[in-house]
């Protein structure tokens, strides 16, 4: 089954616990200005809303790519930066019509989400549940069920 | 590790910034944050040295919990001598800014002397750098940080600042980091503005990488985190109803002290509750809470987002005020409302924004209109002298004197200079509700005793924040005790006292102590910093913090006359509630404690004390 990492922007406190885990997964520092998820705070709307890459099938990203260094993860779907390969033209920044890829000046490379190869830190480090890794084909299923418990059908026996 | 290892010292005078290392033997003996920060003050100033003057510093300090995963990871401390005090001040925030001072790489940034010119200290990791704030100077702390990062062009710096009360040295002014965070109380505000200070600004690309063992940590960590979900206060009442939960339990009580103290439960209380928070509004059919919000690393988020009601009276014609905001602690909303007997939430709201948007603390702000409402309706102040009908209860005066005492207009240069300053000018000293000039918060000593002794005897004046024993004394926490005798209240305080330095020293919230006991915070410091932190060293440290303070105080000139409460709270017993018929049984908890502290009569640590210690 293929997962996909589910954010619900409801949920989300704002506290940067997903920052943090990001940040010290692929960095070894607790570092949020190099976490590949961030928060953003809608201040006068009260509103905080954590965002990344959603891992587009057809991706703009790695068909823009030049040097073939985004390659497909084929366990998890994830579209993941070869940092070998990449030679940090940015072309895949401008590529990206969500802008979750990002140039790196201090290494002249990009980074983006790779799903901790299956094992999301955001998402385990959520506290709220705002973000969830479920079942990339049925990430509405939440959505379904709530509007399916308002149906007012009565419960019959056989 | 744990610590950066790394402070920066900000000259003022001589407009220099220079890096040094970290005194590890004091990190060792005092931790972090509050504990470590007031080590380098009492060492580097004179206690009797005037507070608004140059020879004054101002310490900003992390903990080595700050920027972690330890839940509310992300506290910082102001330590100075304070300016409404004139004794040691340790104002502690929230937010995001402590933790982006770790991840610049620095553990404290320490100001001394005053810069000849407006300025703001800008911090890009290793590079740091005072530029010029002449044209900052006068604006909001809102504008301030608006400001700064648009010439920047860097939406992610953070932002410490204060407005035109820590300008014009209000002496209760604040500093207020991310819109609405502030380190609060004692004035720290005005000690930034008398040092020309504007802001501080930050920004950290490095990231923290000092954890001695990460594995254990991350352990530590997430098993306190569910010890906090799981526990009904933290993980329920506060992020539902934020610290506003307490408004009707303590009015229930009878110890939620309104009209300046005079009485001890509040008619109106409802009608400015967390539960009214939470309710439609009649005239726009929206609720006054908009969201609960976390501070950095916080798996708790108590905080309030807030939107005022645009068709109140003192925002109709302010669309600046409409968009959500910072809203409501219980705090602010006793201070602006059941101590002046306001019941409008929407002007409490209002009264609210103003002290997050001009930096000053809304506890002594609220409690110094109390007492001006008591002086009005004693007539000892006219309408005239005021400049308005400053009864108690009513909202408009609440809402043109927080105006008024922001912009330094008229009486509010008065108002400004606390309710003890002001109370004495008038000739009634004893209708300040304060000890060492600060304002009490919102809990009446008559009805929780112990709260009593812990306001006589806090280091920073009256706070609950240095021994919350209404989380014994109301809630239960860890084990109830009567909140209507003396008895056993000496060692309560203490062990309050003590912890609460451990919690503050580490760099995490205080809020925690809720569901967490030092028994849940060791494994977490023992992960992150290298050494031994066992729960004797803890403790030890806690008692260590909290008689340096205390050592500081006394050399400032302070004694145990100044360990006492108002003579209202002694004399005037409550007139309802539970605690109907009692005063405050200070004069005999005071001689226990001193005594449990291991300190003579006079309230001085015994030489055995000091020296177990190490002091």
């Amino acid at each position: 089954m293929q997962k996909s990492l589910h954010i619900d922007p409801s949920k989300c406190t704002g506290c940067l616990q997903c920052e943090m885990a990001c940040s010290y997964e692929h960095t070894g520092a607790i570092n949020p200005s190099r976490s590949r998820i961030k928060v953003f705070d809608f201040e006068h709307e009260g509103r905080k809303v954590p965002y990344t890459c959603t891992q587009c099938a057809d991706a703009w990203c790695m068909n823009a790519c030049p040097v073939d260094a985004i390659v497909l993860d084929a366990l998890t779907g994830a579209k993941v930066v070869k940092e070998a390969n990449c030679v940090g033209c940015k072309v895949c920044t401008i590529a990206c019509p969500f802008g979750t890829v990002n140039y790196l000046a201090e290494v002249g490379k990009v980074q983006k989400c790779d799903l901790c190869s299956g094992d999301p830190k955001c998402a385990s480090a959520c506290p709220t549940g705002a973000i969830t890794y479920v079942d990339a084909e049925w990430t509405g299923l939440d959505r379904m069920r709530a509007w399916a418990a308002r149906t007012n059908t009565a419960a019959v026996a056989a | 590790m744990g610590w950066n290892r790394k402070v920066l010292r900000v000259n003022l005078t001589a407009g220099t910034c220079t890096p040094e290392p970290l005194n590890m033997a004091w990190a060792n003996d005092y931790l972090g944050s509050r504990g470590l920060a007031s080590k380098y003050l009492v060492e580097e100033i004179d206690p009797k040295v005037d507070p608004l003057s140059p020879d004054n510093k101002m310490i900003m300090s992390t903990g080595p919990l700050t920027g972690t995963m330890a839940s509310t990871g992300g506290r910082y401390t102001v330590v100075t001598k304070g300016a409404l005090t004139n004794a040691i001040a340790c104002s502690n925030s929230g937010g995001f800014f402590g933790a982006e001072m770790k991840f610049a790489g620095w553990d404290m940034i320490i100001f001394e002397g005053r810069s000849p010119r407006p300025v703001y200290l800008y911090v890009e990791n290793d590079k740091a750098e005072l530029r010029d704030a002449t044209q900052l100077w006068g604006k909001t702390c809102w504008e301030t940080e608006a400001a700064i990062k648009k010439s920047h062009q860097d939406p992610l710096i953070r932002v410490s600042s204060i407005g035109a009360a820590g300008e014009n040295q209000v002496l209760f002014a604040c500093i207020v980091n991310d819109l609405h965070r502030a380190a609060g109380r004692s004035g720290v505000g005005a000690v930034m503005g008398s040092k020309n200070l504007k802001a501080v600004a930050l920004r950290g690309t490095r990231g923290f990488s000092g954890i001695k063992d990460f594995p254990a940590f991350l352990a530590a960590t997430t098993a306190a985190k569910k010890v906090l979900a799981e526990n009904a206060v933290t993980g329920q009442g506060l992020p539902k109803y934020g610290t506003q939960v307490l408004m009707n339990v303590i009015n229930e009580i009878g110890a939620l002290p309104t009209r300046n103290h005079r009485d001890v439960q509040f008619e109106e209380a409802g009608r400015i509750s967390a539960e009214a928070m939470h309710e439609k509004r009649p005239t726009d059919g929206r609720t006054h809470l908009v969201s609960n919000a976390a501070c950095f690393g916080c798996t708790i988020a108590c905080g309030r987002i807030s939107r005022i009601d645009e068709t109140h009276f003192s925002v109709r014609n302010s669309p600046q005020y409409w968009g959500a905001s910072g809203g409501l602690e219980y705090e602010a909303a006793w201070a602006l409302g059941a101590a002046n007997g306001v019941g409008d939430l929407e002007a409490l709201q209002y009264a609210n924004l103003l002290c997050n948007e001009h930096g000053m603390d809304p506890i002594s702000f609220g409690a110094t209109v109390g007492a001006a409402m008591e002086l009005y309706d004693l007539g000892i102040l006219s309408s005239e002298q005021i400049g308005l009908d400053a009864r108690f209860g009513s909202a408009e005066a609440l809402c043109k004197l927080a105006e008024m005492t922001a912009r330094g207009e008229g009486f509010g240069r008065e108002l400004g200079q606390g309710s003890a300053r002001m109370c004495a000018k008038y000739g009634r000293p004893e209708l300040s509700m304060s000890v060492k000039s600060q304002e009490f918060p919102a809990y009446d000593s008559r009805g929780i005793q112990g709260m009593g002794l812990t306001y006589a005897t806090s280091n920073r004046g009256a706070c609950h924040l240095r021994s919350y024993t209404v989380a014994s004394e109301v809630l239960g926490i860890p084990v109830k005790t009567d909140p209507l005798v003396t008895e056993g209240k000496a060692e309560l305080v203490k062990a309050f006292q003590d912890a609460t330095g451990v919690f503050d020293a580490a760099g995490i919230c205080v809020f925690t102590s809720f569901a967490w006991t030092l028994a849940d915070v060791q494994p977490q410091v023992q992960a992150a910093c290298d050494g031994d932190w066992s729960m004797d060293k803890l403790n030890e440290v806690g008692e260590r913090i909290w008689n340096l303070e205390r050592q500081f105080n006394l050399a400032a000139g302070f004694t145990a006359a100044d360990d006492d409460l108002p003579p209202r709270l002694k004399t005037e017993a409550a007139r309802t509630g539970p605690a109907k018929g009692l005063v405050n049984g200070i004069d005999k908890m005071r001689p226990e404690y001193y005594k449990v502290r291991g300190w003579d009569a006079n309230g001085v640590p015994e030489k055995a004390t000091l020296e177990r210690l190490g002091l």
